[in-house]
């Protein structure tokens, strides 16, 4: 089913980032991107006494430090959107509970810091909010308990799945003009579900490639705009397997090769060929913290004007898996743009 | 989309990696092999030291899973399983090890509700088939035998 209709939300008075943070743990602090991020936790406990509360700390200190950097204290912030892959979203909640904020909880797996950012912005552009906060998490440690195996548990991987990053993001949106000649998001489009029947939960590049692409292509075409009208098209974590499956769908469909200006948060975290880490990362702190490290501060120093951030999210349970369900994809859309 | 699901199947089976099937059974031959000759050594060596050959056997599956439970507790156990996969998890060390990593994780939720509740999440389904496998063996082995 083709997009039919426009779903792509222009932002009259386009939100601006006043700062992001992204910190990551010890495995990606060896990646290619090691020296981008603001901090790189070697301690994978945080110094707490489970996974769980590692993830909601480690999320709550990239909150506390994109606001340091935005130099916005909490009491004049006016909203955080975060969410996680925890069930019923606790690391966000946990994490949230310190800044006596009003909280939205939101879950789109590992879609939502594009949901998150998506939500900001549409608040901001409609003068509800002045400053809100966009912020994901994903343990390995937290994400492996819930959807796989426990972690020592001895067993195989195959080729087509991902590793979950250790990592979260958050960014600090302002009102429009609120910094002149900074990064500023136009456009955003909400994505719909996309299912073409994998069923497997080690493949979610597969799972998710397809709505990647339905909304990659509903954006160029209702934009009216071309691949290389973007110096960036940023997808969350399709990996290798999900990008390979976004090119040779968009090329099949719509003509378009993405190729020339695409990467994959997933691909660019980990060195596949060193890391050990099959198709590439994943988890909504993979496109986070990459997004809010490396993409935005090459942004705000020029080197990047126009990026179209999608992040994809396999919105599948341990529950939905186990019952044979097919893996619900989405993929949101958030443009940002450097303001001239 | 006008892709059919059956087309996009196909289309990701094209794509997507497969594992090294030769290599892994290698490897799960070789680890697997080398896990039951070093108990069967144990079973040889006890013999000889004078202990009976049923109670050698049962000496030897203990120190497998003891060992196991230590090498899963020290991370190490799915390192060598990474590479072993059926090597290790046929012998009763891959028992061992279903039994104490989903033990350990689950410390945080509390002893009884936590580590003892989460001990059987994995193995318990191997008892409850291995267990009903055995009492249909013995009914048709006890009728057989009449």
């Amino acid at each position: 089913m083709t997009e039919k209709k426009n779903r792509i939300i222009r932002l009259t008075r386009p939100p601006v980032v006043l700062a992001s943070a992204g910190l990551v743990g010890k495995k990606e602090g060896e990646g290619p991107l090691g020296d981008c991020f603001d901090e790189i936790v070697p301690d994978a406990t945080f110094g707490k006494e489970s996974w769980e509360q590692a993830e909601s700390e480690m999320l709550r200190r990239t909150i506390e430090l994109s606001l340091t950097k935005a130099q916005r204290l909490p009491a004049t912030t006016d909203v955080i959107f975060a969410g996680d892959l925890q069930n019923q979203c606790t690391a966000s909640s946990f994490a949230a509970q310190t800044f006596s904020l009003p909280f939205c909880g939101l879950f789109g797996a590992c879609s939502t810091m594009a949901l998150a950012l998506c939500m900001a912005a549409i608040g901001l552009d409609s003068g509800a909010f002045a400053t809100a906060v966009a912020a994901t998490s994903s343990h390995f440690c937290t994400a492996e308990r819930q959807f796989r195996h426990p972690l020592e548990y001895g067993g195989q991987r195959t080729p087509s799945a991902q590793w979950t990053v250790t990592g979260a993001g958050a960014a600090v949106l302002g009102r429009a003009n609120a910094q002149p000649g900074g990064v500023q998001i136009t456009a955003v489009q909400l994505g719909t579900i996309c299912d073409l029947g994998v069923t497997d939960p080690a493949n979610m590049g597969a799972a998710m490639a397809p709505a990647a692409k339905e909304t990659i292509a509903a954006f160029l075409r209702f934009s009216r705009t071309a691949p290389d009208d973007y110096d960036l098209i940023l997808t969350g974590d399709l990996g290798a397997v999900g990008s390979e499956l976004l090119y040779a769908l968009l090329k099949k469909e719509d003509g378009i090769d993405l190729s020339p200006v695409h990467n994959d948060c997933g691909l660019m975290i980990f060195d596949r060929a060193l890391q050990d880490v099959h198709a590439g990362g994943s988890g909504c702190g993979c496109s986070a913290s990459v997004l809010c490290a490396h993409i935005l501060p090459r942004m705000q120093r020029g080197e990047l004007r126009r990026v179209l951030f999608v992040a994809t999210g396999a919105l599948l349970s341990a529950t939905s898996t186990l019952q044979k369900q097919s893996i619900p994809g989405i993929a949101h859309a958030v443009l940002f743009s450097l303001d001239n | 989309m006008s892709i059919s699901k059956e087309d996009y199947a196909r289309m990701t089976r094209r794509v997507s990696p497969r594992s090294p099937l030769w290599l892994d059974c290698l490897k799960a031959f070789l680890v697997g092999g080398a896990i039951c000759c070093f108990a069967q050594a144990l079973v040889e060596g006890l013999f000889r030291l004078g202990v009976s050959r049923d109670n050698a056997k049962t000496l030897a599956m203990m120190t497998l899973i003891v060992l196991t439970a230590l090498l899963t507790a020290l991370g190490w156990f799915d390192r060598i399983a990474k590479h072993g996969g059926a090597g290790t998890a046929v012998p009763i060390t891959g028992f061992a090890n279903a039994m104490v990593s989903p033990t350990l994780e689950s410390k945080a939720e509390g002893f009884i509700l936590g580590a003892a509740a989460q001990m059987f999440s994995i193995a318990g389904p191997v008892i409850v088939y291995g267990c009903s496998a055995a009492a249909v063996y013995g009914l048709i082995y006890y009728f057989l035998r009449k």
